[in-house]
């Protein structure tokens, strides 16, 4: 039995004309839960992008006389292991751990759907050759697929980028596949065919716009799945590396701490938590298929 | 098919070639998966040798050494010498522990099966539990909060937990210790008391994982026909769960526990490292820091093993599990 993926009915069913309309129905609609995540994405793509600028201090200054000190006027949320603030520094590295993420979740999800699409129009053996390939990379678990790809390759920003789209493309054109292969079968689609429009028309007009909410979702997934990664990676010591360092790098630096239960190590973890969850809680309140791709790492 | 054969005897020929069939499936995806692993590590910008003699040595050296270690050989004649040492239990030469890889691992493997075999008899009824019980209770208050629970417990990376868990059992409360140190003659509570927080990290994650997708495979089967059926006749909510649907949920409920045990294996290249216990992924993540590709590939093998034997124990259990899906 192939799996069927629902489609979105509501769209038809309640006509909204223009997209910011749409984006705004879809948002009042949330749940309680849906708009906390919500809000905790919102705060953290804002802290992501002007982190720098509302840091208080510079990032690599040492600006407290005491190391691991605690909540202050001064200083929010204390200092580091070599006395710096770890406030500026949680917004610096906030912008590595979503910026990177970000850029990363993209370019999978890109490949991921671009390769389904390609697999899906093409001659059989196309996809045979894409799909095997797919399922052999997907049977690597993802966290040692990366250890031996930073093993092989190093660790700088641009290969960690890469590094982490390639270890979560193969999830997104199972997903992208899925649906693609499904509309494909779908009338319009065929009828498409028989007017002899071309593969290329008929992947990114016909079957592409109706595929793009579950994809959106999956991207979301995928940007959790990236984040856990690569700070998982920096914890480890493997990815971002000094003096750049992500929430991540930051929970490893200030790992000493954790006998005295220091903010400086609580702080960054706690921050990774937050923008994991918040996006988790927002893709589950999403209505259709949302719900049904949640968690899978 | 199978005609003429009592019906019963045909279905455990289907279900026994579709079971030899996946496994074949499997092996190939196995071949793969090492043409994969080795054309990635081969492609290192330097090699084994230089690695070994330091920056300081002759070209000479290196090119002998390299003869030696066959790294003059083309790449296909090496990926098969190196696939027929990992088939003979051989992968090689460590390069960092200077001894055969196999030691290594033989020393390290046991206590990350020990490790990973404790977390799954955690996680797997307490998930069971959560999952029943959230699918029995949908969309009730009760629901919603176990819902918010593993959807957070999802998304928290291991580390925060083991931090916290460390935070509370180590320092505040000092009931624990906070690495874990494994040998020999360990007594029970020596042991319980070591393994506590790997195992409690570990089944965190897993546990959120297996009870959502329970609650899914239930949900599934209890919106189907036969179910409103049973209700309609006036059977009890409980015994329509226990008796009618559980039977039909066994297949995808084995198949998430098979998948979450797998998210297991990544799980433990983070909680082994922190909890600092001598076990396979935090060798391999050593074997990272060193880049000791000889010991990497060997681990990367073995995890990989791991995943695709529990994706076959997954799929074996769901043609056990469903006679339609011996016909086919």
């Amino acid at each position: 039995m192939t799996p069927t993926v629902p489609l979105r009915e509501e769209s038809m069913a309640k006509p909204v004309s223009t997209a910011a309309g749409r984006v705004w129905h879809l948002l009042s609609g949330l749940s309680t839960s849906g708009q906390v995540g919500l809000a905790l994405v919102v705060l953290w793509l804002v802290l992501g992008a002007a982190g720098p600028l509302l840091a208080p201090y510079d990032v690599g200054a040492f600006v407290s006389p005491e190391v691991f000190d605690g909540m202050s006027a001064r200083h929010w949320l204390g200092s580091d292991y070599l006395g710096r603030d770890v406030l500026s520094r949680l917004l610096s590295g906030a912008q590595y751990t979503v910026g990177l993420a970000l850029a990363s979740a993209l370019l999978a999800s890109a490949t991921g759907a671009g390769l389904a699409l390609t697999a899906t129009v093409s001659p059989r053996w196309v996809d045979e050759v894409i799909s095997r390939f797919m399922d052999t990379l997907i049977s690597i678990p993802s966290k040692v697929f990366a250890l031996v790809l930073v093993a092989a390759f190093g660790s700088s920003l641009a290969l960690l980028l890469l590094i982490a789209a390639a270890t979560y493309t193969p999830g997104a054109f199972r997903i992208a596949r899925a649906l693609a292969t499904n509309l494909n079968q779908m009338d319009y689609v065929q009828v498409a065919y028989a007017r002899g429009e071309g593969r290329l028309y008929i992947a990114t007009a016909e079957i592409m716009p109706n595929m793009i909410h579950p994809v959106l979702a999956d991207f979301g997934l995928r940007f959790v799945f990236i984040v856990l990664l690569l700070s998982g990676l920096s914890f480890l010591g493997l990815g971002v590396q000094p003096p750049n360092a992500d929430l991540g790098s930051l929970v490893r630096e200030n790992i000493s701490g954790l006998g005295d239960g220091a903010l400086a190590i609580l702080a960054p973890a706690v921050a990774i938590a937050t923008l994991t969850i918040g996006v988790n809680l927002l893709i589950d309140a999403l209505p259709g298929r949302g719900r049904r791709i949640t968690g899978g790492r | 098919m199978a005609h003429g054969t009592p019906r019963n005897h045909g279905g455990i020929a289907a279900a026994g070639r579709l079971i030899l069939r996946r496994l074949g499936s499997a092996l190939l995806t196995l071949l793969l998966v090492s043409l994969v692993v080795f054309t990635i590590s081969a492609l290192l910008p330097g090699d084994a040798a230089e690695e070994t003699l330091g920056q300081s040595a002759t070209p000479e050296a290196v090119a002998a050494l390299r003869h030696q270690m066959g790294l003059d050989q083309p790449a296909h004649l090496r990926y098969a010498h190196w696939l027929g040492g990992m088939i003979k239990g051989d992968p090689g030469q460590s390069l960092v522990a200077n001894m055969p890889v196999g030691q290594v691992i033989a020393g390290r493997l046991p206590n990350s099966l020990t490790l990973a075999g404790l977390t799954a008899a955690v996680a797997i009824p307490l998930a069971l539990a959560i999952g029943i019980l959230s699918a029995l209770y949908r969309d009730t208050g009760l629901d919603r909060a176990l819902n918010l629970m593993t959807l957070g417990m999802v998304a928290v990376p291991e580390f925060l937990v083991a931090t916290i868990a460390v935070l509370v059992f180590s320092v505040t409360l000092r009931w624990l210790p906070s690495i874990t140190v494994v040998r020999e003659g360990m007594g029970w509570a020596e042991m319980l008391r070591g393994y506590a927080m790997p195992v409690m990290t570990l089944a965190c994650v897993t546990v959120a994982q297996m009870a959502r997708m329970t609650r899914a495979a239930i949900i599934d089967q209890l919106n189907r026909p036969y179910v409103e059926m049973a209700l309609l006749k006036g059977l009890s909510p409980a015994r329509v769960v226990l008796v009618h649907v559980l039977p039909n949920a066994v297949a995808p409920i084995v198949n998430a526990m098979a998948l979450s045990l797998s998210y297991l294996l990544g799980g433990a290249v983070i909680v082994e490292t922190i909890f600092n216990y001598p076990g396979i992924a935090s060798l391999m993540v050593n074997a990272v820091t060193s880049r000791d590709m000889p010991l990497l590939q060997a681990c990367a093998m073995i995890f990989c093993v791991a995943y695709l034997l529990l994706m076959l124990a997954a799929d074996v259990c769901a043609i056990l599990a469903n006679p339609r899906l011996r016909g086919q």
